[in-house]
């Protein structure tokens, strides 16, 4: 890259008013969080009239719309349900990502207390608050998680790169080989219609499809 | 009907569409084989009598109708909706490295939105000297560099992990493209802003509702992070995050965060939503990788696949793929037409770029016989593309993510290729 040794001088500061606009991230230690307060009960209403179409009247999800409640204990089952209650490690990340970015669709449009009372609602619905609990910038850290201690960091340097760092194999490098899986069994690839404009949605595949990544 | 029609043709009969008619072409071709004339030939054809389009016709051309079938596609039960979703590159039917953009794969969470320049800013704020605002128009005057590198959604593969599931490398592994960019290094904004030096990380985050707010560490900033406004020779299409987005180097495509409108400077990870619920790969004692940032060297035969099954018979058969590392440069590629027992050394197109595709060329002469193909990438760090099982390993089948195992096509004597696992 093209160090400079002195600034161009472009661009122009930004006004305090533009900052408080835009910056609206929230971290785990609490850095970011409004004034403001809610609790369950009344996050419950604020979440019946917002999120129930999509998540359920309980996050308990409707169709693939994501679940938000519940799953305890199955991160190392086949199939993890994956929640705020059994998998997210911070409160802050919640009240974060619904501030800036839910409902979808309609973002942007939850005052910072209905904030604070939907998300009680979601931590009140996954049993890690009690009903008469009041969350605010200041009990919001309060919040113990599940699974607060359940990440570490990117280790595949240490553990992963050893084993594959490594002289690769050329010849005789195995005596047979056996087809273990095929695709076609699965049989869930959309087809290819020669006109994917008018590509019809596949209907329910015959054997459920592993988690979606994405 | 003109060859290349034929062809296509062809090949939507092997993919089950049309046999019939896909029959009844063959045998054309084949009575045409047996000494006969080709009126193709002997027969002077419209094109070379009467007059082409003119230069009037087309401003902004596309691809000829005949490529109908190399576009973007999606697989509707991956996702709730098509607007927090993915669809995929047709890599089975590109070649070389440069991905064209308008069949260059999307993923949007909240989809794909319309922001002029005229409407754009960049702010950067934070642990700063000075909080800035630029324009589209002030990034423009800024140094510039022009540099190529792929994108790798960190859930291209990740259906696979489980089993084999979809079939073709569009599907399987098409969650990529490949850009030359030009912009402005990220070092250079932030130095006008002026970091201040308890500022160990940046927050970067998009004009879209989604916003998909990131954490970089500051060093990953400083060192290769682009602010790019042009792909490719252009502006970004709208749904890569025209006007500008940010190019993170080697790192998963999540990071490289579309319609870029702000930047933060702080002492700390922000541990936002699309780094904790998202991007985070669970392990099979449950326990999650967080922050796995990189994406490994990783290799795939576009050609043949499922999606290009052999329709030419026996003899001369082009072998081809697609590898690449965020570790850096590929300096080998290595091919295996029987599930790995042995394994030749691929010729590469070029020589590896760094954090960028990598073509590779596998000249063989096909007897006819099944073929269990895979191909095998080696980055300059000495990595090697590690199989499925290996990583399961260390993994489980529930990280979701960072997916670079070895990809096995079982060709059969027909030259219709399936997406199978092998011991």
């Amino acid at each position: 890259s093209p160090a400079l040794a002195e600034k161009l001088g472009l661009g122009r500061a930004a006004l305090p008013e533009e900052v408080a606009a835009w910056d609206h991230d929230v971290r785990p230690d609490g850095l970011g969080l409004p004034e403001g307060s809610g609790d369950a009960l009344t996050g419950e209403e604020l979440f019946s009239e917002n999120c129930a179409v999509c998540h359920g009247e309980f996050g308990e999800g409707v169709g693939r719309w994501p679940v938000l409640a519940g799953g305890f204990n199955t991160l190392n089952r086949a199939d993890p349900v994956k929640t705020v209650g059994s998998y997210w490690p911070y409160a802050s990340t919640v009240w974060d990502y619904v501030h800036r970015s839910m409902p979808f669709g309609n973002a942007q449009t939850l005052s910072n207390d209905e904030v604070y009372a939907i998300v009680a609602y979601i931590l009140y619905s996954n049993d890690l608050i009690e009903d008469d609990f009041v969350l605010s910038k200041d009990t919001l850290a309060e919040v113990q998680m599940t699974n607060a201690d359940g990440f570490i960091e990117d280790d595949r340097d240490t553990l992963e790169l050893p084993a594959f760092i490594r002289e690769p194999c050329m010849e005789n490098c195995k005596e047979s080989v056996e087809i273990t899986a095929h695709a076609t069994v699965l049989d869930v690839t959309p087809e290819d219609s020669g006109d994917p404009a008018t590509e019809v949605a596949q209907a329910e595949p015959e054997a459920a499809p592993a988690e979606a990544p994405v | 009907m003109s060859e290349t029609e034929e062809k296509t043709t062809s090949r939507r009969a092997f993919l089950g569409a049309g046999l019939a008619a896909g029959g009844a072409v063959a045998t054309a071709g084949l009575a045409r084989a047996q000494g006969a004339p080709d009126p193709l030939i002997t027969e002077v054809q419209p094109w070379a009598r009467e007059l082409g389009a003119g230069v009037d016709a087309t401003p902004y051309g596309l691809p000829i109708r005949f490529e109908a079938d190399v576009v973007r596609r999606n697989v509707s039960w991956l996702t709730a909706d098509p607007i927090s979703s993915i669809n995929f590159t047709p890599i089975h039917a590109l070649d070389g490295t440069i991905t064209p953009q308008g069949c260059a794969f999307e993923r949007h969470h909240s989809g794909a939105i319309e922001v002029s320049k005229d409407d754009y800013r960049l702010m950067i704020n934070g642990l700063v000297d000075q909080p800035l605002i630029f324009t589209y128009a002030d990034l423009e005057r800024f140094p510039r560099v022009t540099r190529t590198y792929f994108l790798e959604c960190a859930a291209n593969t990740g259906m696979e992990w489980a089993g084999s599931q979809l079939n073709g490398s569009q599907f399987t592994h098409g969650m990529i493209h490949n850009m030359e960019y030009t912009g402005v290094p990220l070092r250079t904004l932030l130095e006008e802003a002026g970091v201040k030096p308890e500022g160990k990380w940046i927050y970067v985050e998009g004009a879209d509702a989604s916003s998909n707010g990131r954490s970089i560490p500051l060093e990953k900033a400083m060192d290769d992070c682009l602010v790019a406004f042009k792909a490719n020779g252009e502006a970004l299409r709208m749904e890569h995050g025209y006007p500008v987005r940010l190019v993170v180097p080697g790192w998963e495509g999540n990071m490289w965060v579309k319609w870029l409108r702000r930047v933060e400077i702080g002492d700390q990870p922000w541990e936002s939503r699309e780094e904790t619920s998202k991007y985070t790969d669970t392990l099979e004692d449950g326990t999650s990788r967080k922050f796995t940032w990189v994406m490994d060297a990783k290799s795939v035969i576009t050609a043949p696949s499922p999606q290009m099954p052999i329709t030419h018979g026996t003899g001369p058969l082009v072998i081809t793929g697609l590898a690449w590392s965020g570790r850096g440069p590929i300096t080998r590629v290595d091919v295996t037409v029987d599930g790995g027992k042995t394994w030749r050394e691929a010729r590469l197109a070029a020589p590896g770029q760094d954090k960028a595709l990598t073509r590779f060329y596998l000249d063989h002469v096909w007897d006819g016989s099944e073929m269990l193909l895979q191909s095998r990438a080696m980055d300059a760090t000495g990595y090697v593309q590690p199989t499925k099982d290996e990583l399961r390993a260390f993994r489980g089948v529930n990280s979701i993510y960072h997916n670079n195992c070895i990809q096995t096509w079982w060709v059969r004597t027909s030259g219709e290729a399936e997406n199978v696992e092998v011991s």
